[in-house]
């Protein structure tokens, strides 16, 4: 029973992570219409500034905040240099801009930080175990993660409902044009919610490199689970996106931990592990085409 | 170009041919390994220890053209290298690969086409038993092996249960068979992670409720030590053992004191007491500032065996220098070393423990377990 409460744990913990990523991704998506490959450099960019900052200065919390500095940064740099050049062009254009900037960002980094991963220390007042209700034992810093996830969750509902910001972002989702013609300069609201995305993203990697390894290339993989979160949760809707994500994030942790058991009892271990890890990873993807096939739009989608 | 030019460029060129002719055929080696990524360590480690026994050997070595290039870890990426080195470099040998999949991409298409192929690490049991070449040597040791000795050791010292946890590739099945093979208790999980996991969260919580007594864990290079910092994190305590991959001194200095006091199985440490070890261990920190590890201690020997064939026989002789390799006619950091029928050691393992020498987290032997090991494949090897 602790077994599957601690597993339940851990995919809460990696979907409040795809949460982050995919918050940007899907206002990005749904204000401007653009598809951001380079989404996962952002995360990758805020990874290595946090190590790069903690390692020179001995502080976690500064490396923290220089992550969504530099995130932040990086992308509204890349909004003004390069994006924005893309909005009225078709997708096609936009996954090939983008993923250039991946490449850039990726030998970018390489050339800065070398190709040896780098390894950050916790600060002690998060380090080691807590025991949680239950007596299950459970890594503090994980749960630090969910938190961060839930409050920024928490804050972007309370942006996007309460405050100016979020109704321009809200009405440029819904007509670009109109908004531009009542006089919001619709230029600066999109390098605002780019940088936005790119600053949780940049978060996203700090956290997770923090537990994990910094090194170029980690923002592929998870760019593809963003991706799959928005889809699943539907375009532009940070409600979808974080529902999304902790679906995925479930569907992913419990398969790939329960699969292999079950699977073990009638083949031996090693198969068992190829075909479970195999079907755990084939389970997101069921999951987004039941999703897709029920609701085209996405779960909480405004648009088919 | 007139008559009398050509000529002269004609006299340049037979000199020129000559004077190659003149001391033994230079060998032409091409080094395969991971530069970059998690595993990034690994290869360096062995691309270092290779180049300083070529620097050591001096004028010996000046036969010796190296090219190295980077896999990425990725056994596309190495198949296309080793294309590359043996079409348009044309390379007499080839070394280097740190990974197991990595190698069986590559291994049996370069023997296939005539080239020698000295291993510096990866050994999986498919090239050792039915499948072993006379053109394919593992300088480094049988995968199963180090995983024996961890075994055995895990049998002396009485450990009821064990988790034991793996990658799932071929080294990482070798690894597991190779704990089992010397290992009787009871096993309580056998658990197999992707190759390059840097999340192991899932893992932890089974090791949390496993109920063993012990872990015996074969994670290599950025795996070992992403697994060794979120352990330490967990609050899990069961004691964990390994081959000695899992804390080698590219680890150790990320895992911290939460290695200290862990046992693993190895064919090498740097405190082994023999006069070949002391000129690599000591030349090695006054060329890289840094402790030498596992791997680079195999690129050492693999280099210094080279040599050694270079020097009693010519690579255009295949059967010669096959033969010449064969007598493993070399000081090893290791001591003893001889190689068996299937061209894969014949070593002793030892258990070494993780200390603090200072500040530096290393590894100290504490007792030999196997002696004149071999491997379990060599009866199945028909050459």
């Amino acid at each position: 029973m602790l077994l599957v409460a601690e597993q339940a744990l851990n995919g809460l913990q990696y979907g409040m992570m795809l949460f982050l990523m995919a918050a940007g991704l899907t206002l990005v998506f749904g204000v401007m219409g653009l598809i951001n490959l380079a989404h996962g450099s952002l995360y990758m960019v805020g990874a290595f500034a946090c190590a790069w900052i903690a390692a020179a200065t001995g502080w976690f919390w500064l490396g923290l905040l220089a992550s969504l500095i530099a995130a932040a940064a990086a992308g509204a740099l890349i909004e003004i240099l390069v994006i924005r050049r893309l909005y009225s062009r078709d997708h096609l254009d936009q996954v090939l801009a983008t993923f250039a900037l991946i490449l850039v960002f990726s030998e970018g980094t390489r050339w800065l930080f070398g190709s040896f991963p780098l390894y950050l220390s916790l600060p002690p007042a998060l380090t080691g175990a807590v025991t949680l209700p239950g007596g299950l034992q459970y890594p503090l810093f994980r749960l630090v993660i969910i938190l961060v996830g839930g409050a920024v969750a928490v804050g972007l509902w309370l942006m996007i409902t309460r405050t100016r910001l979020g109704i321009r972002i809200r009405a440029g989702e819904a007509d670009r044009e109109m908004i531009a013609a009542l006089g919001v300069d619709i230029s600066r609201l999109y390098t605002i919610v780019f940088a936005l995305g790119a600053a949780l993203a940049g978060l996203a990697g700090a956290l997770v490199g923090s537990i994990q390894s910094v090194q170029v290339g980690m923002g592929e993989p998870v760019l593809i689970l963003a991706f799959v979160t928005v889809v699943i949760g539907g375009i532009g809707s940070i409600k979808g996106a974080l529902i999304g994500a902790l679906l995925v994030g479930m569907t992913d942790t419990l398969g790939k931990a329960l699969l292999p058991g079950v699977l073990a009892r009638f083949m031996d271990a090693s198969s068992a592990n190829t075909i479970g890890a195999s079907l755990a990873s084939m389970l997101i993807y069921i999951l987004m085409a039941v999703v897709l096939i029920l609701r085209p739009q996405g779960l909480f989608g405004a648009r088919a | 170009m007139n008559a009398r030019k050509r000529l002269q460029f004609g006299v340049a060129v037979a000199a020129l041919m000559l004077a190659g002719a003149a001391g033994a055929a230079p060998v032409k080696v091409g080094m395969i390994t991971t530069l970059s990524g998690g595993g990034a360590g690994l290869g360096i480690d062995t691309r270092d220890g290779f180049m300083l026994a070529l620097k050591q050997a001096g004028d010996a070595a000046s036969e010796v053209e190296l090219l190295v290039e980077d896999d990425q870890q990725k056994p596309d990426i190495a198949v296309q290298i080793a294309d590359k080195m043996i079409q348009s470099d044309q390379v007499d040998l080839l070394t280097g690969i740190v990974w197991s999949n990595l190698a069986m991409a590559v291994v049996p298409a370069a023997t296939a086409q005539g080239k020698f192929y000295l291993s510096t690490n990866a050994a999986p049991s498919a090239l050792a038993g039915a499948g072993c070449d006379p053109k394919y040597f593992a300088v480094s040791y049988q995968n199963d092996n180090m995983h024996e000795a961890a075994g055995a050791y895990a049998k002396k010292a009485g450990i009821g249960k064990v988790f034991i946890m793996a990658p799932n590739y071929p080294a990482g099945q070798d690894s597991l068979t190779g704990f089992k093979r010397f290992y009787d208790g009871e096993i309580t999980n056998e658990v197999y992670t992707q190759v390059g996991q840097t999340d192991y969260a899932a893992e932890i919580a089974q090791i949390r409720n496993s109920g063993a007594d012990a872990v015996f864990f074969f994670l290599p290079g950025g795996m070992g030590i992403a697994f060794m910092k979120q352990y330490a994190e967990s609050g899990v305590d069961i004691p964990l053992i390994g081959p000695a991959f899992s804390f080698s001194q590219d680890i150790l200095p990320a895992a911290g004191d939460a290695a200290l006091g862990v046992m693993n199985g190895a064919n090498w440490s740097k405190d082994l007491d023999n006069p070949a070890n002391a000129t690599f261990v000591e030349g090695f920190e006054t060329e890289y500032g840094r402790l030498p590890s596992l791997y680079a201690a195999q690129g050492y020997d693999t280099a210094n065996l080279l040599l050694s064939a270079m020097s009693k026989a010519d690579i255009t002789d295949a059967d010669a220098f096959r033969a010449a390799l064969a007598e493993a006619d070399f000081d090893s950091v290791r001591g003893k070393f001889s190689f068996g029928p299937n061209q894969h050691p014949i070593q002793d393992f030892y258990i070494r423990e993780v200390v603090k020498e200072g500040d530096v987290l290393t590894n100290k032997i504490v007792e030999p377990v196997l002696t004149d090991h071999a491997d379990a494949y060599a009866a199945d090897c028909k050459m």
